[in-house]
């Protein structure tokens, strides 16, 4: 077994306008099963980051507990991170983002963590629209604690052990959108193409932003009979359309032919593009994506790509209209207006 | 691209850089294991098997396999090769005594009769791959004993005299029988004794000489290098000159410095046409001759010899540039600055050597080309005369010992094969195994991990006692300990990444993992197109692409070979075991196996 990465990295690795390479991204060598789905997303993650050129002090990795909360150890090793208790990642990830609004944050977790115990707290922090990406590493069990069906678990889908789940499941993305949440997701992690730039523009994104990514948990759920296996997903993942991410300042060297695709500009002055998108879905419209959701669910079908973008999201500091500096910064005079302030407003309020 | 196949024994040997670039294809990952485990006996018999002259090897060979190292091309400038060289004397320094363990000479002789003219490493390896097989064997040399270069040319510094006699002798001990110190002046004569074969191992003995003015008034200060660093190994020579000048840039020129300097050379300087990089010496010898207080004066063309009053006092040359052309093609243009004048009591002349056959007949059926050199096959070494063959310096120029031995390799299979009536131009397939070499769940055989250590430096002999003693060694050699740490440096590269695609379910493990970003899942093109659009480029020419058959998803796995670091992780995260780390063993197979 092995317990380090050599340090040897392919000597003619592209470099980002940071100088960084890829290997500049990554955490430390994985103890994830082989072959678990977390791991391919984690090297999403990894080249997302890096192609977005983000100084990887800049961001914050939080997670709560599960295999899938245990995976940020193993990318963005120079970034910031906080492993909190089971369920109770948005609530860590709202008191960060309140104090310090210029990282950037990256809340991951697993079906079990987010569904079961942390349901209460997704629900809440999508309809706050907390500036943030949420990726849930979504396998259908509690992979940690041996292999449990977990809420997102399709009624009917067969674990290792052989049982039918007999519950209807949660669909995390349908949820997020009913709770308010301005950017929705779905991906597999055995689709990089897909899921790489779904990560920047929810990275780029100002607002919640959920990726819902199945990921099959090879040891415990990957059997015939499991919704959630490779095979299964390969064969019923219907993509909503291709999304072409396009940096700031970058120039759009794709060709698409007219009227064929939707361009996107993202707050952060990127932008995306959809193309070959399905037309019966209008991703800026909430109503349609749900109905087109419920519709590839009750085909047995799988959704995944972008579902869902309100272009005009005011994530939770807007609304608030919170002051614009990180509080680390504010000085006692910024906290302390003097004697005359606080008398202007006790009048205001007698 | 076509799926690779990995049934071709070539395919995997290229992988193993170091084994595929040895003219004898050594398995060096193999014994540099066995080195790190303490095995030094059984490491030096796989050399011995392969190479004939591990002691001698490990401390003189031109080491081909050092610039193929893969560990050279891994990322930053400072990453150096593996110490191949120096690791087989390590194994050739510690073994125990393996005479029990050389092939046992049949007392009944099959009846035929072979004569290899030079004891060369040409020849003693023709002698060792034919005595076991029953052949009596008659070597005939104008030197007093076997070796031939090696004992006349090679200094003992460089290479002590017992390690030369113990391992030539394990070849004479085969019951050969020995002509020393006649000069064959007809391969006629010879062919006359009714020999079955003869093979032709005299090398390249001729030094070339520089025909200047002024070179009649100097001549017995003017020596051929070669000439006289025989004479020095024989104890004909024993000191030299204060002031040495020696033309030349390449190995022998180095040998000829370093040799003046321990016989009293005081100001020895080494005088070079070519710039300093484009010099024919190998860095290593130019290091080791600079270490040792030589200068090296490159872009200096020598003109003439300056002699006043019957007495050499020096030469003129001339400076030039280099200028290449658009195809790179070198020529060195005169600066036009006033010849250079440098002070010399002697001159050594190291300029390069040739063959020469005034002993061969003309008359024999052996052709000879436009450059007088006999036509021989490449392959089989064989002569125009399917009697006579050929094989080291004597076939196709000087090269070098393990050249040497590789020919003799060949040419004894041809010479077996010839005289059992079958035809010379079937070659014997390699053997070659290929073994899973996993021990449990993330359990390799092997040292998997990839060690991040810089090349080990030889320790060297103080300078001022072995600059008194022209017979002390320079190189102390690697100790145990050293020596270990080096040989973890090795990337096993013949452990293969094998590849079972029924298997493998496509999930990106491998691909997550692999530090090198060697694997990419894919959708097939031709390889022009792969190459640039893989994980990361696949620029390296030189190495193949792995290239599996359709995957489920319509795609093929594509692995460039070039920066593997055979560290394992792919198959340690493969689920299901499509990724397996296999050891492939390629043995060339000699005369009779
Ligand atoms: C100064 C010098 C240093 C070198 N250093 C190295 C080194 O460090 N590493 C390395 O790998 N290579 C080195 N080489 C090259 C190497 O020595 C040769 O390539 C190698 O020895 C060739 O082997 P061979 O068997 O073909 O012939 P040789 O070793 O040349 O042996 C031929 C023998 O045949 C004898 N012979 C020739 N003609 C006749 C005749 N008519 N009758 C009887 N005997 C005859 C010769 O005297 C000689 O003994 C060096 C060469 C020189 C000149
Ligand atoms: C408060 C609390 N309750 C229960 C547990 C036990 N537990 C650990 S991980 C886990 C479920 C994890 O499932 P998921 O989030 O899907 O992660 P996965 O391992 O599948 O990636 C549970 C129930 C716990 N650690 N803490
Ligand atoms: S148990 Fe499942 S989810 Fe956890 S590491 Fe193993 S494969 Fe991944
Ligand atoms: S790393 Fe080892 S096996 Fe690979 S080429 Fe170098 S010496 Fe040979
Ligand atoms: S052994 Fe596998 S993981 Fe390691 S460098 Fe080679 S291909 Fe990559
Ligand atoms: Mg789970």
């Amino acid at each position: 077994m092995s317990y380090q990465i050599p340090k040897f990295r392919h000597p003619q690795l592209p470099v980002n306008a940071l100088g960084y390479t890829k290997a500049d991204y990554e955490g430390s060598i994985s103890t994830l099963c082989a072959g678990c789905g977390h791991d391919s997303i984690s090297g999403s993650i990894v080249r997302a980051c890096h192609e977005l050129s983000i100084e990887p002090h800049k961001i914050a990795k939080l997670s709560g507990i599960g295999c899938s909360s245990k995976a940020p150890t193993y990318f963005l090793g120079k970034s910031h991170g906080f492993n909190s208790v089971h369920g109770r990642m948005p609530s860590v990830v709202t008191g960060a983002a309140m104090a310090n609004r210029d990282l950037i944050y990256l809340g991951v977790s697993g079906d079990g963590d987010t569904a079961s115990i942390g349901m209460g707290q997704f629900a809440h922090v999508a309809r706050r629209n907390l500036n943030m990406v949420y990726i849930v590493m979504n396998n259908g069990c509690y992979g940690l604690t041996k292999g449990q069906d977990s809420a997102t678990a399709d009624e009917g889908s067969v674990s290792k052990k052989g049982d039918a789940n007999m519950y209807s499941a949660i669909d995390l993305c349908a949820t997020a959108l009913q709770m308010g949440a301005t950017f929705v997701a779905r991906s597999f992690s055995g689709d990089k193409e897909q899921l790489v730039p779904l990560i920047k523009a929810a990275i780029s994104h100002r607002g919640f932003a959920l990726i819902d990514v199945v990921s099959p948990c090879v040891t415990f759920n990957n059997n015939p009979g499991s919704t959630k296996s490779y095979e299964f997903v390969r064969e019923h993942a219907e993509a909503t359309g291709t999304v072409d991410f396009v940096p700031m300042q970058k120039e759009i060297t794709t060709a698409y032919e007219p009227g064929s695709s939707h361009e996107v500009t993202l707050h952060d002055g990127s932008s995306i593009h959809l193309y070959k998108m399905d037309e019966d879905l209008d991703p800026f419209d909430r109503t349609s994506a749900l109905i087109n959701m419920e519709k590839h669910r009750t085909a047995g079908d799988i959704l995944t790509g972008l579902i869902y973008l309100n272009k005009d999201s005011r994530d939770l500091h807007d609304v608030m209209e919170t002051t614009r500096r990180p509080l680390n910064t504010l000085t006692e005079d910024d906290l302390c207006p003097g004697n005359q302030m606080l008398k202007n407003i006790n009048d205001s309020l007698r | 691209m076509k799926p690779t196949d990995i049934k071709d024994p070539e395919y995997f040997h290229k992988v193993v850089d170091c084994q595929y670039a040895c003219p004898a294809h050594t398995p060096v990952p193999e014994y540099i294991r066995l080195i790190a485990a303490e095995r030094y006996t059984e490491a030096y018999m796989i050399n011995w098997h392969s190479n004939v002259f591990p002691g001698i090897l490990g401390r003189t060979c031109d080491r081909p396999c050092e610039p193929a190292c893969r560990r050279g091309r891994l990322q930053g400038d400072d990453e150096e090769p593996v110490a191949i060289c120096r690791l087989k004397r390590v194994a050739a320094d510690n073994k125990s005594d393996i005479r029990d363990q050389l092939p046992v000479i049949p007392k009944q002789k099959n009846g035929k009769r072979i004569a290899l003219i030079g004891a060369g490493p040409a020849s003693l390896t023709v002698a060792r791959d034919l005595a076991p097989l029953g052949y009596i064997i008659d070597i005939y040399d104008n030197q007093f004993a076997g070796g031939g270069m090696m004992r006349s040319q090679i200094p003992s510094f460089r290479l002590p005299i017992e390690v030369l006699d113990e391992e030539v002798n394990y070849i004479l001990d085969m019951g050969i029988n020995t002509t020393f110190d006649i000069e064959v002046e007809s391969l006629q004569e010879i062919l006359d004794k009714g020999y079955d074969a003869v093979f032709v191992g005299t090398g390249a003995p001729r030094g070339k000489g520089l025909n200047l003015p002024g070179l009649e008034d100097a001549a017995d200060k003017v020596h051929l290098g070669i000439d006289w660093l025989a004479s020095v190994a024989f104890e004909h020579t024993h000191k030299i000159e204060e002031k040495v000048l020696v033309l030349g840039g390449g190995n022998t020129a180095m040998d000829c410095c370093r040799t003046s300097k321990r016989l009293g050379g005081d100001d020895v300087r080494v005088v070079v046409r070519s710039p300093f990089e484009d010099m024919k010496a190998s860095p290593w010898e130019k290091e080791d001759a600079m270490h040792e207080g030589i200068p090296i004066y490159n872009n200096h063309v020598p003109k003439e010899f300056v002699v006043e009053e019957g007495e050499l006092k020096g030469m003129h040359f001339e400076k030039v540039e280099a200028r290449y052309d658009e195809d790179g093609k070198r020529s060195l243009v005169p600066t036009g600055e006033p010849l250079v004048f440098m002070e010399a009591d002697v001159v050594l002349m190291a300029i390069g050597q040739e063959n020469a056959f005034p002993w061969v007949e003309r008359d024999l059926g052996i052709e000879f080309d436009k450059w007088d050199m006999p036509v021989v096959d490449p392959t089989t070494f064989q002569s125009t005369n399917e009697k006579v063959f050929f094989g080291g310096d004597a076939a196709f120029g000087p090269e070098n010992v393990i050249t040497a031995v590789a020919h003799g390799h060949q040419a004894a299979i041809s010479i077996d094969l010839y005289c059992r009536g079958e035809a010379v131009s079937e070659r014997p397939a390699p053997g070659v195994t290929l073994a899973s070499q996993k021990m449990g769940v993330h359990e390799w055989s092997y040292d998997n991990a990839v060690e991040a250590d810089p090349r080990y430096i030889v320790p060297l002999a103080p300078l001022d006692k072995s600059l008194a003693d022209r017979k002390m060694e320079v190189e102390l050699g690697f100790d145990p300990t050293t020596a270990f740490k080096e040989a973890e440096r090795c990337l096993n590269c013949d452990v293969q990444t094998v590849f079972e695609e029924a298997r493998c379910i496509e999930c990106d493990a491998c691909v997550d993992i692999c530090p090198t970003d060697c694997i990419t899942f894919t959708p097939n093109a031709e390889e022009e197109q792969l190459r640039v659009s893989l994980s990361a480029p696949a620029s390296n020419l030189a190495q193949d692409l792995y290239v599996s058959h359709d995957l489920p998803t319509a795609r093929v796995m594509v692995k460039d070979e070039n920066v593997c670091l055979h560290c394992g992780l792919c198959a340690e995260r493969c689920p299901t075991s499509a990724w397996d780390m296999q050891k492939f063993l390629y043995n060339v197979t000699k005369a009779g196996q």
